[in-house]
C-alpha cells in the first residue's frame, strides 16, 4: 500500500441562507442599537416573530457533514453524486477556495485544482501571454511554463495562432488552449471537475488520455463527474456522496451502481405536475404543443405497481394533451438497465394505424404500450419517456420511474444461474438422443 | 503506514486572527507580475489616447482649482506658483485614492477567478497597486515638464535634499492605499452599501487633506487633527521636496507613518479572514 497523500478528517460545511447577503450596514446597526435599548429588533422576520424562532436557528444548511476518507498516492479517486449532494463544495474546500466550518484536510505534496479551465484568460492579451497567466494562476512558475511552453501550444494545436489576441479565437481553440494549459500542470495531486466535456470527441479522447498518463506517473487525481464512463474507465475508487454525507467508499463499480440504484420510492403515476417540473428537452413555455399529463405503469388487469415477475406482461399508459393540431406525434420509450445503459427503444409507430394516420386534433389522448412476457431478466429497470412533435417541442422525462422483475418459484440455486442478465426471453430449446 | 510523516498543508476549520503567509505571496511574485501586464494591456489596448488620458484629468483639476481657490477664493499658495503647488498635491492625491479605489472591490470584481482557483488572495490588491503606478508616473511625468519650466522661468522654487526621499513616499502612499482598500474590500463582502459610501469619503478626505491649501493656513488648534489624516504628511513632504515650502514637522511624518502602518495591519488581518469564508457569502 502506498502512503497517505490526502487525510480527510470530520470535515462539515455549514452554509447560512440568504440572511448574510442582503444586510446592509445601517440594518446591522439598527439592530444593534435596538438590542441595545432592549427593543425589538426592527429586521427580524414575521414570520420569525409569530413562531418563536430564533433567527439564527433556522437558516442554516449542512453542506457537509462529517466527511472523512483518506486518499493514498497514485490513486484516481471518483467523487460522485446527484447534483446538491457536496462534491463541489468538497471540492471548493480541498482546493482551499473556501474554508470548512469544522474538521482539517491534511495534504502532502503540491495541490492544484481545475474547477474550470481558461480561469483567468483575458481577451486582450495573446495566446502566450494568457498561457503563461493561466499557468501562474494555476500555481506553476514562470520557468516551469517555460519549459512546457512548446507541448502547451501542440497539444492545444494552435501554433500558428500563439501570438493573436484569445478574443480572435474560435471557441474550440480558446477551449483546446486553456485544457492544454492545464493538462501540463504537474502538481503531485490533482483536483479535477467535469472539465472533460468540452471540446469535440476527438479532443475529450485526448483529455481522457492524458488524465489516465497523468495517473499513470504516480501522481494522484480526485476527479468529480456525472460521466459514469470517464469514471468507470479513469477511476480505482469512489466515493459517494448524498445530502452532505459520505455513503459509500470504495471499489468503482459497487460505488456506481449504488449511485444509479439510490433507493427512490417506487411509484407507480406520474401526474402532471411531476411530469411538467422534470422535462427537459426543446420546451415551448409560453405556447406548449403538447405536454404529458399522467403516465402509469401497472400490470394487464390496470392494477397499478411496479414489481413483475418476468413472466407477467406490463402495461405503459401514457395521457396528453394536445393543445394544437399536431401531425407526426412521436412517443418514444427507453427502457435503462441499473448503471444506465440502453437496453431498447421502443415507439409509437410500431402501432400501424398510427403510422397511416398521425394526426391528432386539440384534446387529451392516451396511449398504450405492453411489455410482453418473457422479456426482462431479474433486475431494476429505468423508463425514460420522450414525445416529439417535429419542429416544435421535444419533451424527455429522464428516468421518470422504475420498475423491477422478481425472481419467481424457482430454487436459489438456478437463481443464481439467471442473475444480472437485462433479458430473460423464453427460447425455443430441444434435446434428443442421437 | 508512514502517517506521521510531516504534510506539507492543512486546511483547518478555524484561523488564527492573523493568518497572512508572506513567504507563499513572495512565492507567487510571478503571477503578480503577470497580473500587473494582464492589467496594463487591459487598460492601455482597448484606448486609442491610451496614457492622455491620465494627462487630462489632473491638467484639468489643477487648473479649476487654480481659478477657484487660487484666483476666486484667494486662498494663498505658500507664495509657489498656484498651478504647480495644485498640481503636486493631486497627483499625490490620485495615486492614493486611485489605488485604494481600485484594490476596495477585489473581493467582489474577483469573484469569479477566486471562487474557481487559490492564490494568495492579496496578490490581486499588491498588483493593482503596482499597475498604478504607471499611471503615477505618467503624471509625474507632466509635473516634471511644468515644474522644470517654472525652475527655468526663474520662479521661487528651491528644490531640496528631500527629493530623494520622494520614492519612500510613493511607497507609504501605497501601503497605505493597499491598506485602506483590502479594509473596505474586506467590508464590502457584508456591507454592499460601503461602496456608495466610499466615493463621497474619498471626496471629503481630499478636502481633509492640504491639497487646495497650504498646511500653514491651516489654524493652529486643528493641528492635531488634521496630522492624524497620514495623507497630510505625504503630500506636505512632497510638496517640501520639490518647492521648499511647507511646514511640515517630524512628529507629523512620524504620526502619519505609524498610522500607516496601522491602517495597513488592520487591512490585512480584516482581509485574510475574509478572504477564507466570503466565496459563501458573495
Amino acid at each position: 500500500m502506498s502512503e497517505i497523500v490526502i487525510k480527510v478528517e470530520n470535515i462539515s460545511k455549514l452554509y447560512r441562507l440568504g440572511i448574510i447577503s442582503h444586510n446592509t450596514l445601517y440594518q446591522d446597526i439598527q439592530s444593534k442599537w435596538a438590542r441595545l435599548r432592549g427593543a425589538e429588533d426592527p429586521n427580524t422576520p414575521i414570520d420569525q416573530l409569530n413562531s418563536g424562532f430564533k433567527s439564527n436557528e433556522c437558516e442554516c444548511f449542512w453542506a457537509l457533514k462529517n466527511i472523512s476518507f483518506d486518499v493514498r498516492k497514485g490513486e484516481i479517486l471518483g467523487i460522485i453524486g446527484r447534483n446538491g449532494a457536496g462534491k463541489s463544495t468538497l471540492l471548493k474546500i480541498l482546493s482551499r477556495v473556501t474554508a470548512p466550518t469544522e474538521g482539517k484536510i491534511k495534504i502532502k505534496g503540491r495541490i492544484a485544482s481545475l474547477l474550470e479551465v481558461g480561469t483567468g484568460f483575458h481577451p486582450e492579451l495573446t495566446g502566450r501571454e494568457n498561457v503563461f497567466l493561466n499557468g501562474a494562476i494555476l500555481g506553476m512558475t514562470k520557468q516551469e511554463i517555460s519549459e512546457k511552453f512548446d507541448d502547451i501550444v501542440a497539444f492545444a494545436e494552435v501554433e500558428k495562432f500563439i501570438d493573436t489576441p484569445v478574443k480572435r479565437y474560435s471557441s474550440g481553440m480558446y477551449v483546446r488552449l486553456a485544457f492544454a494549459v492545464a493538462a501540463h500542470l504537474e502538481p503531485e495531486i490533482l483536483i479535477v471537475d467535469e472539465v472533460l466535456a468540452v471540446g469535440d470527441a476527438r479532443f475529450q479522447k485526448k483529455c481522457i488520455g492524458k488524465m489516465g498518463e497523468v495517473a499513470g506517473e504516480g501522481r494522484t487525481v480526485l476527479f468529480v463527474s456525472h460521466n459514469m464512463n470517464a469514471v468507470k474507465n479513469l477511476c480505482g475508487k469512489v466515493i459517494l456522496l448524498e445530502a452532505g454525507n459520505l455513503v459509500y467508499e470504495g471499489d468503482t463499480h459497487k460505488g456506481i451502481a449504488q449511485y444509479v440504484n439510490e433507493d427512490r420510492i417506487e411509484t407507480t403515476t406520474l401526474d402532471e405536475e411531476y411530469l411538467n417540473s422534470i422535462m427537459t428537452g426543446l420546451i415551448l413555455e409560453r405556447n406548449p404543443t403538447v405536454r404529458f399529463q399522467q403516465i402509469t405503469i401497472s400490470d394487464i388487469n390496470g392494477t397499478e405497481r411496479a414489481t413483475f415477475r418476468s413472466d407477467e406482461e406490463i402495461k405503459i399508459t401514457m395521457r396528453y394533451r394536445c393543445y394544437t393540431k399536431v401531425t407526426n406525434l412521436r412517443l418514444l420509450i427507453t427502457v435503462l438497465d441499473s448503471e444506465g445503459n440502453r437496453i431498447m427503444n421502443t415507439l409509437n409507430y410500431d402501432d400501424e394505424s398510427v403510422v397511416s394516420k398521425n394526426e391528432l386534433n386539440p384534446g387529451v389522448f392516451t396511449s398504450i404500450c405492453t411489455f410482453p412476457k418473457n422479456l426482462f431478466g431479474e433486475n431494476r429497470f429505468y423508463l425514460s419517456f420522450s414525445m416529439i412533435n417535429d419542429y416544435a417541442e421535444h419533451i424527455n422525462i429522464e428516468k421518470g420511474m422504475f420498475f423491477d422483475i422478481l425472481f419467481y418459484s424457482m430454487s436459489s440455486y438456478l437463481e443464481k444461474l439467471y442473475e444480472n442478465t437485462c433479458i430473460r426471453p423464453l427460447l425455443k430449446w430441444t434435446t434428443y438422443v442421437e | 503506514m508512514k502517517e506521521d510523516t510531516e504534510w506539507t498543508m492543512e486546511i483547518h476549520s478555524r484561523s488564527g486572527w492573523f493568518n497572512i503567509d508572506l513567504a507563499e505571496l513572495w512565492r507567487y511574485r510571478d503571477l503578480i507580475i503577470l497580473f500587473v501586464r494582464r492589467e496594463f494591456v487591459a487598460v492601455y489596448k482597448q484606448t486609442i489616447l491610451g496614457p492622455a488620458w491620465f494627462l487630462l484629468p489632473p491638467l484639468f483639476t489643477a487648473i479649476v482649482f487654480a481659478i477657484i481657490f487660487g484666483s476666486i477664493a484667494r486662498i494663498p499658495t505658500d507664495g509657489q506658483p498656484p498651478v504647480l503647488f495644485y498640481l503636486a498635491g493631486i497627483i499625490a492625491w490620485t495615486y492614493f485614492s486611485n489605488c485604494m479605489t481600485a484594490t476596495s472591490n477585489t473581493f467582489i470584481a474577483n469573484s469569479g477567478i477566486f471562487g474557481k482557483v487559490y492564490f494568495p488572495r492579496l496578490v490581486i490588491p499588491v498588483s493593482i497597486v503596482i499597475v498604478n503606478i504607471f499611471s503615477f508616473l505618467i503624471q509625474f511625468g507632466l509635473f516634471l515638464i511644468i515644474y522644470l519650466y517654472y525652475l527655468i522661468s526663474g520662479a521661487p522654487i528651491s528644490p531640496n535634499i528631500w527629493l530623494c526621499l520622494v520614492p519612500l513616499l510613493l511607497i507609504q502612499m501605497a501601503a497605505l492605499g493597499l491598506g485602506m482598500g483590502i479594509l473596505i474590500s474586506s467590508l464590502t463582502t457584508r456591507y454592499r452599501d460601503l461602496t456608495f459610501a466610499l466615493g463621497c469619503g474619498i471626496q471629503l478626505w481630499m478636502y481633509a487633506t492640504p491639497i487646495v491649501y497650504p498646511l500653514s493656513q491651516v489654524p493652529h488648534q486643528w493641528i492635531w487633527l488634521i496630522s492624524l489624516n497620514p495623507m497630510t504628511a505625504v503630500v506636505e513632504s512632497f510638496r517640501f521636496a520639490f518647492l521648499g515650502s511647507g511646514m511640515i514637522q517630524s512628529w507629523q511624518i512620524v504620526l502619519s507613518l505609524v498610522i500607516t502602518a496601522f491602517i495597513l495591519f488592520l487591512g490585512i488581518v480584516f482581509f485574510s479572514k475574509v478572504e477564507r469564508s466570503f466565496m459563501d457569502t458573495v
